[in-house]
């Protein structure tokens, strides 16, 4: 017995009377949303004299220029860096997963004692900022030689990272316990229980945690920014900002290169937000608003 | 549960064994450079010569004696001020909307979403292509429509606006937390409300805010310590292509962390930039304790969960 079905109107009309005003408002913002991304593609695909017409022209006169994205896949060596790129997050990945997947299985279903306080203590952590430990940490990996090489910015990973541990504990702990309790009878032991039983239920946590892992290294800049030197081992975010330093240093205005150059920095992201939405989603909903 | 001893000592050996990797890093990673931290950041260290004590005297400089932390400061605290608010109120009303079950919403979602997941590098060019002052999208639209459109990130008034501007851009992930606490409310909550002939706008009030508070709070406090450490839109936009120059028009964009950033990897002053740390780390205390011990007034936990 809603309002709306007390009236004569027909379904549709009714629908669309309810939903109007959203839909000018999600039309209005979604295009506020929607015009940044679609003048960069178009203006990736113009040539150095229309770009500068005013006014601004969405599609014009000509073919699309295809060619600045080879050029800006010669300005810099943008397949080297795609390499490094992927060298890195593909290391940053493995070890996250390993590490925080482990120390969630055993903050969340092995009993032993100062477990509450030191799972407390992982979780305080994420509130450090992390220029706090940044000078100290800079300046050991100097002294053991590793700045200008990647290992700054994969080694921490091996140590696992605290939101990742609290997100996937959360989740652990939705698992039945009987399944370990069984196992334990049958004398299974504790990494066979992770291995076999846990981490297989947990796939939808683990999913989520792959995803913003992935995010975050890919996009990674000021890690990079401060470690690598040698323009040979940049990563794509420090080339990109490497070509943008060249084409503005050099006073020309070569913007449609530098737009085509960020749609390529910008595509695999896209590509794996487009497969992976819905756990990006899920996750938010396992971190759990609720306390 | 009662264990027999010896079980008992295996489980606390397997439990230590299992989360060694983090325990280990929290010594390497955490507690042992924080302590670092505190030494350096009474020292004046170069990295080429050995360090220096000089006690508290970073810490007095930067809180008396120099106006560019000062201004970095009061730059930090502005952008706090205006994007987190902002921000906030931007993607409550993004959430909102997608929480209207019309057809065709999660082609907003995605939409909405989406800015905020990817390359900020990227993102910036972008917004420093499309805010420039003679052949941006925006001034030119705004001349079209007989308005001189202002200079952005050439303009010292106008730099800090310009990045709140993009960071709305990029609220999707605020408006995701938003709509995944929306889609939690029971919808018995807001029948049993009708029933009893509240509006609209009571039902928002006396529903909707109180069970999203939770969200709410958790978007202010990541909100606020994100954005007090806003570095690379500033680093990428603001600086021309020689090395220093960051911080855009009389340092109007010059925040505490690219401050320390410069302090630390372009003068390598390293004690003044760990001093520097210190008292950013101090100010998001600050600020998350308040939000913490304020939040008992607005924020609203359903009976049993706390």
């Amino acid at each position: 017995m809603r309002p709306a079905e007390r009236q004569g109107f027909p379904l549709v009309a009714r629908l669309s009377l309810r939903f109007a005003g959203t839909y000018a408002a999600l039309m209005i913002l979604g295009g506020l949303f929607l015009i940044p991304l679609l003048w960069m593609l178009s203006v990736s695909l113009q040539d150095a004299q229309s770009m500068f017409a005013l006014p601004f022209r969405w599609i014009p006169p000509g073919r699309p220029r295809w060619e600045n994205y080879s050029a800006a896949l010669s300005a810099v060596p943008f397949g080297r860096y795609l390499l490094n790129t992927s060298v890195i997050t593909a290391s940053v990945l493995g070890f996250t997963l390993l590490s925080c997947t482990l120390v969630a299985y055993g903050f969340s279903r092995v009993r032993f004692p100062g477990r509450d306080f030191l799972f407390a203590l992982c979780v305080s952590t994420m509130m450090l900022p992390g220029q706090v430990t940044m000078i100290p940490l800079y300046m050991a990996y100097a002294r053991l030689g590793w700045v200008d090489t990647y290992l700054p910015l994969i080694v921490p990973s091996v140590f696992g990272s605290p939101f990742y541990i609290f997100l996937l504990r959360q989740f652990f702990l939705t698992i039945p316990r009987e399944y370990d309790e069984a196992a334990l009878l049958d004398g299974a032991g504790r990494l066979r229980i992770y291995w076999s039983i846990v981490l297989p239920q947990a796939r939808p946590a683990i999913a989520t945690v792959a995803l913003f892992c992935f995010i975050g290294t890919w996009n990674d800049f000021f890690g990079p920014l401060i470690y690598l030197n040698s323009p040979e081992k940049a990563t794509l975010t420090l080339g990109l900002n490497m070509l943008k330093s060249q084409v503005i240093g050099s006073g020309s205005v070569q913007w449609h290169i530098l737009m085509a150059a960020s749609v390529l920095v910008m595509l695999p992201n896209i590509l794996v937000f487009f497969l992976a939405q819905k756990q990006f989603i899920r996750g938010i909903k396992i971190g759990g608003l609720r306390g | 549960m009662t264990m027999p001893g010896r079980g008992h000592r295996r489980h606390t050996l397997e439990g230590y064994l299992f989360i060694s990797p983090w325990l280990a890093g929290f010594f390497l990673m955490t507690a042992g450079p924080m302590i670092a931290s505190v030494y350096i950041s009474g020292t004046s260290w170069t990295m080429l010569s050995p360090p220096v004590w000089v006690g508290g005297q970073n810490y007095a400089r930067l809180l008396g004696d120099d106006p560019r932390f000062g201004t970095s400061l009061l730059n930090t605290l502005w952008y706090v001020a205006v994007a987190v608010p902002l921000g906030l109120l931007v993607s409550l009303l993004l959430a909102l909307l997608l929480n209207r079950r019309v057809p065709g919403r999660g082609f907003f979602r995605t939409l909405f979403f989406l800015p905020s997941i990817t390359n900020l590098v990227a993102v910036s060019l972008l917004w420093m292509w499309l805010l420039n002052p003679e052949y941006g999208l925006l001034n030119s639209a705004l001349r079209m429509a007989g308005f001189d459109g202002p200079l952005w990130f050439q303009s010292e008034r106008w730099a800090k606006p310009a990045l709140v501007v993009m960071s709305l851009w990029g609220t999707g992930g605020t408006m995701i937390v938003f709509l995944a606490a929306l889609q939690g409310i029971p919808e018995e909550l807001y029948e049993a409300a009708e029933l009893d002939g509240a509006g609209p706008f009571n039902r928002f009030v006396h529903i909707t805010l109180p069970m999203i508070s939770p969200a709410f709070l958790f978007n202010l406090i990541v909100g606020v310590i994100g954005s007090s450490q806003v570095f690379t839109q500033a680093y990428v936009m603001t600086g021309s292509a020689e090395p220093g120059s960051e911080g855009g028009p009389n340092n109007a964009t010059l925040f505490v962390v690219l401050y320390l950033y410069k302090k630390a990897f372009q003068e390598f002053a390293m004690g003044y930039a760990a001093a520097i740390a210190w008292v950013l780390f101090f100010l998001i205390l600050v600020a998350t304790i308040v939000h913490m011990k304020l939040a008992g007034r607005w924020v609203y936990y359903e009976a049993g969960e706390r």
